[in-house]
């Protein structure tokens, strides 16, 4: 399997301050992401994902374990600061709150930071910016004032900053968590399609488990440590555990799971409404061929 | 009970310049008892309409009546009454964390609301208790704090100053299921307790459908629904209509529905949509037999 990260036994800690004492936030976390995947990390506040976040981005020295990228070791100690500059261009990363992470006020010239600072000439620069902003549907707001565009417009924005770096490798931590419906599904929409169309690899952190539902895998991380990893159904599929470790699941898994419990031959691990009802009529149409036959026998 | 009113209320944005927009329009709503919710998507006006209630924002139109009485009237100190009666937690509150402990935190509006020292701590500590806040936590920086945690210190903030109503802007974003649970039970437990009226801004419909007794939508700074969570919710193709989301199992329910099984179209709640299904069956395999 072609892994693009691999994180092998990693420990992380935060120092204490005052009488605080220091916190294990990551405890001996092993996973791999396989490049082009869709991966969500999910977990309760405190789980330790965003550490993991900053960790595959190389922003923050892990006490003991490694993070590989594309092959190449970047918690080993021969790095060099060089080095390290070299991979972080590898990998993106999208924040939460869309107004922390736009610093100029025109859209274009937001997109074009990341580039200028990596000291492009500013054909190219006007190329991957036009490319970039075409990529997120945000063209016809290329000479639009940043602050004035929706959460769901300005995150469209932010990512297409990072993608106009090129980024292999893009991380979303709970980029969605601060945005309505709708601009919820903007981004989510385009964040599937870099990863379906453009084969970026996708980490995202969220605590919407209907988002989960759409991943390949998800990673569940549980104070501090992986509660397991698996496709959304197999993860979703165990809702007791899921429920133990602070999380949900997608309403259609809790409301077959309660049906299952109640008597109903049906499976869980669906997420789909229209296939969730499916699922519900044919246990009914089941049941009620069960029933005639009991009552003729 | 303590009543809200707002009376024919427009505002508008810009005005008198090319850019002059309506946030809201021809607002009229009484408001009191309970929890209500209020949804609509960016835009709709929500926000522009939290900020009237406590007086944060001025009406270009119109009147808002708190106890039947202007509270932009000159002449009286309404206004001032107004920002203690109405309690307004805004969107991501820890933001706006700033003493150097949690007590302090919690204690800075009952001190400006004059109040002795001893009326102060009463207040503090029983607000932290309807925000689920252990007493160990009141000497710590409130900066050391997870983010649930900070959430229901700046939570316990308004609470202390005992609000006769608790207006609340997206509560529980950001926070994992565990935490969006503690925050809403703590603000029904305080309505409850208290007899304060509720009112919460949010995207959440789950949240907004296991919490709220009455539902307003809002669409282009107007009013366009107003009602029962089940009135609310039975109008799930139109909330779509005005770019809302119904909960998963509402849509669940509609596809249910068209294949044959009516469970009703209020359907809003994972557990009532099992006992209804489950009652579904049980009908129909009884009907078979006879």
């Amino acid at each position: 399997m072609d892994n693009i990260i691999e994180v092998k036994n990693l420990n992380y800690t935060y120092e204490g301050y005052g009488d605080m004492p220091p916190v294990k936030a990551l405890k001996d976390v092993s996973f791999n992401i396989e490049r082009g995947s869709f991966t969500v990390i999910l977990g309760h506040n405190g789980s330790g994902k965003s550490t993991l976040a900053s960790v595959m981005c190389m922003l923050s020295e892990v006490d003991s374990g490694e993070v590989i990228i594309d092959g190449r070791c970047v918690t080993d100690e021969s790095m060099t600061d060089e080095d390290i500059m070299d991979m972080r261009r590898r990998v993106g990363m999208v924040f939460q709150n869309p107004d922390n992470q736009l610093v100029a006020t025109i859209v274009e010239e937001d997109v074009a930071f990341g580039c200028e600072n990596l000291g492009m000439p500013s054909d190219e620069i006007r190329r991957r910016v036009d490319a970039a902003l075409e990529t997120v549907g945000m063209t016809k707001y290329a000479r639009h004032a940043a602050h004035k565009l929706s959460g769901g417009q300005k995150q469209r924005v932010a990512i297409a900053g990072v993608i106009a770096m090129k980024r292999e490798i893009i991380i979303f931590d709970e980029s969605t968590a601060m945005l309505d419906p709708m601009g919820r599904r903007e981004v989510l929409d385009t964040i599937e399609r870099l990863n379906k169309e453009d084969s970026i690899t996708v980490v995202l952190i969220t605590h919407h488990m209907e988002e989960a539902a759409r991943a390949d895998r998800i990673i569940v991380m549980n104070g501090g440590e992986v509660l397991c990893t698996g496709t959304p159904n197999e993860v979703f599929g165990d809702p007791e555990r899921m429920w133990a470790a602070g999380l949900d699941v997608p309403q259609s898994t809790e409301l077959l799971y309660k049906l299952k419990k109640a008597g109903f031959d049906v499976r869980i691990d669906i997420f789909d409404p229209y296939e969730c009802a499916r699922e519900i009529d044919h246990a009914m149409r089941r049941m009620r061929l069960g029933g005639e036959t009991g009552g003729k026998s | 009970m303590a009543s809200l009113e707002l009376c024919g209320i427009n505002y508008i944005y810009n005005k008198g310049t090319p850019y002059e927009t309506y946030a809201l329009k021809d607002i009229n709503l009484k408001l009191g008892g309970g929890i209500t919710g209020i949804i609509g998507h960016t835009g709709s006006g929500k926000s522009t309409l939290v900020q009237l209630l406590n007086g944060l924002l001025r009406p270009t139109e119109g009147k808002l009546l708190l106890d039947d009485e202007d509270i932009w009237e000159k002449k009286t100190d309404r206004l001032r009454e107004a920002r203690f009666k109405v309690g307004l937690v805004m969107q991501y509150p820890e933001y706006q964390l700033f003493a150097s402990t949690v007590y302090e935190d919690i204690a800075f509006g009952p001190r400006n609301m004059g109040l002795s020292d001893e009326e102060i701590k009463e207040r503090v500590y029983a607000a932290a208790k309807f925000s689920m806040l252990s007493p160990e936590v009141m000497t710590r920086s409130p900066f050391e704090l997870s983010g649930g945690q900070k959430r229901r210190v700046a939570l316990a903030g308004i609470i202390a100053m005992n609000p006769k109503f608790l207006v609340l802007d997206e509560p529980a974003a950001g926070l994992d299921p565990g935490g969006r649970c503690g925050i809403l039970e703590g603000i029904c437990n305080f309505s409850q307790k208290s007899g304060a009226s509720v009112i919460i801004v949010s995207h959440s419909m789950e949240d907004m459908a296991a919490y709220c007794d009455r539902v307003i939508a809002m669409a282009s700074g107007k009013i366009v629904m107003d009602g029962s969570r089940s009135e609310v919710y039975g109008r799930a193709d139109e909330l779509i209509g005005i770019g809302l989301d119904v909960p998963q199992v509402t849509r669940i329910a509609s596809a249910l529905a068209e294949r044959g099984i009516d469970i009703g179209r209020d359907v809003y709640t994972v557990g009532y949509a099992a006992d209804m299904i489950c009652s579904a069956a049980n009908i129909q395999s009884s009907d078979k037999t006879n």
